[in-house]
């Protein structure tokens, strides 16, 4: 697929070669620290036994799991039911990050595909415009988006002056809040990759297949987007998964009446519940879903590098 | 208990990259709740004794907490825990005893505060503030009356679906038990049944949970009612003209005081006992309790107070206003069951 983006190919020669191990120290080192060594930590916490009030107690114990998979009634007492409370909060969260993600996606692809098609010169401003909100801390991004939803804000005021609506539309606190702030907050992790992969896209393909009397939709389908695919995937995956674990939207646009995943293991670290053990099982649970949708998306990809080979 | 005091103390950051100048006479850290402290108090501090104030900030008690378990105690000299939680980290042998005669001012402690529940004797710890926490109603929505815990468990259509609640677990369990007229932690099952339907069955009436935005919430008209602090309520309807006002329910109300308490290990124990005295002073208790807008439970504070303080209709109850009860601190049992509730009510 000449021109594509299977073209990057590997490099030819390695000059680098014989120092790549101490190269690659500072990324393992770092890696290890921020990264494994946490997860890690999680991990054990996670089938460790629960101190009252936080903390862990050296015992192994399956109780974390067991809590968040089975319901024994209030009491504790009952026998054991499949608890539902948290894969409903999970899959609120999933849901809620895949509308975001289908979205973003949705906005993302027209933009990127508009700036991708401007002169050379012009789309390194397009670029730079694309990424100058999110300068601003995404705390302020969020609040300002509160006030500007709000019943009495400036949208609302703005719409009734005009007279789409007669009474205000209520966003904050409802589920649609979350939604227009999860987007809205990780929309330019999919606008760059598919501009990134839309800049390579070589167009001489769509007019070739217009050539031979592609319609539009046709050349859509069947000649852009697969090439540009790993464009798409990748944005996919950096928008989906920071969604899924957000704590500030939900908080601050959804009114925290519903926990979402993000928000659950915090009330299990710093609220009063103080359940080490369970927030540690809940983010071993999500890790477990992310690296399934993640490796579910490589396998994908792997197989169509091997086809575009 | 849980407040967030906006306006001045940004300065508390600046003021720790220059405060080197009394290096001689070391440092107090303070663990304490964020905007819960003026910066004038601070800089009087650090003038009147050389030692230099390092301040690190929490937003609610458990997270103080969680943040000492986790590896924190022996990096902070004090911290500013609520009533019960004085008593959880009592009874974690997390505070350093005060030996009688090491604080000269001790006997300023108002006698009422002194033989406190949580603390008898004042052996770990000092008053701080202390102040209410209920609910407030927008007068421009609802002018029924408001001094009944109705409002927040049964609402007037017009509330209903408009109510911010806390965002904490302790102080919603605890004005729902009020409204039962149940004991807070009690063991029994029936009770507990009880109040959990009453919170399932009060959820649909609440719009949120945020402690944070409790104020603004109700200022930006968002919300038509919410549990909130007494002072924080008044700084709404003073400082942001907002028509909110606060309820003193006739089946009782939430209490509550912070304290500054000793920490085990402190490494800087000597320097913490003068900052304590410093506190205990009604002059500098004057200028933190003008800030706060909540009260002091130190005796000779009045004469430093603003006038207009002491009028507040947020700090003078009405005649059938019900008890201010403190939070009890329940069993692991009953605690771990309430822990469940709130999960149900979230989820």
């Amino acid at each position: 697929m000449a021109g594509g983006a299977a073209s990057g190919g590997s490099a030819t020669s390695d000059a680098y070669a014989p120092a790549r191990g101490w190269l690659l120290m500072p990324a393992w080192l770092v890696l290890g620290i921020v990264v494994v060594a946490p997860v890690f930590l999680m991990l054990i916490y996670s089938f460790l036994t629960k101190e009252f009030r936080g903390g862990v107690i050296w015992e192994f114990s399956l109780e974390a799991y067991d809590q968040f998979f089975f319901d024994r009634g209030l009491f504790g007492d009952e026998p054991p039911t499949i608890q539902w409370a948290y894969i409903q909060i999970f899959w609120r969260s999933i849901w809620q990050a895949t509308l975001a993600t289908v979205l973003a996606l949705l906005i993302g692809f027209p933009t990127a595909y508009f700036i991708a098609t401007r002169p050379v010169q012009q789309r390194t401003v397009w670029v730079f415009l694309i990424t100058i909100p999110y300068w601003v801390n995404l705390l302020i991004r969020t609040v300002s988006m509160r006030f500007i939803l709000r019943d009495q804000g400036p949208l609302n005021d703005f719409l009734q002056w005009i007279g789409v609506i007669a009474e205000p539309l209520t966003i904050i606190n409802t589920n649609i809040g979350v939604q227009l702030g999860l987007f809205y907050s990780y929309l330019p992790f999919m606008v760059l990759p598919l501009y990134a992969a839309i800049e390579r896209y070589n167009f001489a393909l769509s007019e070739a297949a217009a050539d031979l009397y592609a319609p539009r939709r046709k050349i859509l389908t069947r000649v852009v987007l697969p090439a540009v695919k790993p464009g798409v995937i990748a944005g996919c995956i950096l928008v989906f998964v920071p969604s899924l674990g957000s704590f500030l939207a939900p908080d601050l646009l959804g009114g925290a009446r519903n926990f979402m995943i993000g928000s659950l293991i915090d009330e299990q670290f710093r609220g009063s519940a103080g359940n080490w053990p369970f927030g540690a099982a809940a983010a071993m649970i999500l890790l477990t879903l992310v690296l399934m949708v993640l490796m579910v998306l490589a396998r994908q990809q792997a197989r169509l590098e091997k086809g575009a080979g | 208990m849980h407040r967030q005091l906006r306006t001045s103390a940004i300065a508390l950051c600046t003021g720790l990259g220059f405060a080197t100048a009394a290096v001689a006479e070391g440092e107090v850290v303070v663990y304490h709740w964020f905007e819960y402290i003026p910066q004038e108090l601070v800089d009087k501090f650090e003038a009147e004794t050389g030692i230099t104030m390092v301040i690190d900030t929490y937003d609610s008690n458990e997270a103080m907490l969680a943040s000492l378990r986790a590896g924190g105690m022996g990096t902070y000299d004090v911290a500013v825990p609520g009533d019960y939680m004085v008593q959880i980290m009592r009874d974690n042998d997390m505070l350093d005893t005060i030996e009688e005669g090491e604080l000269s001012n001790h006997g300023n402690i108002l006698p009422e505060w002194l033989d406190v529940d949580y603390d008898p004797g004042r052996r770990h710890s000092i008053p701080y503030q202390w102040g209410s926490t209920s609910f407030s109603v927008n007068r421009d929505v609802y002018d029924g009356a408001i001094n009944t815990t109705d409002i927040i468990f049964n609402p007037p259509e017009e509330l209903s679906g408009r109510i911010n609640m806390l965002a904490s677990q302790g102080e919603v369990m605890a004005l729902a038990a009020i409204h039962l007229g149940i004991p807070m932690c009690s063991p029994d099952r029936d009770d507990m049944q009880a109040l959990n339907d009453l919170l399932m069955g009060s959820r649909e009436h609440w719009l949120s949970f945020n402690s944070d935005t409790a104020r603004e919430i109700l200022v930006s008209g968002d919300a038509a009612a919410g549990m909130i602090y007494d002072g924080f309520s008044a700084r709404g309807r003073i400082e942001e003209g907002a028509n909110i006002e606060y309820a003193f329910p006739t089946q009782g109300y939430i209490a509550w005081m912070d304290n500054m308490v000793l920490l085990n290990d402190a490494p800087n124990r000597e320097n913490a006992i003068i900052l304590m005295d410093f506190l205990l002073e009604p002059e500098n208790v004057g200028m933190l309790t003008n800030f706060t807008q909540y009260s002091a439970g130190i005796a000779g504070v009045d004469d430093y107070l603003d006038p207009e303080l002491a009028a507040q209709p947020e700090r003078n109850p009405p005649e059938d206003a019900g008890p201010a009860v403190f939070i009890d601190v329940c069993d692991q049992q009953t605690q771990e069951i309430h822990d469940r509730m709130w999960t149900a009510l979230r989820r």
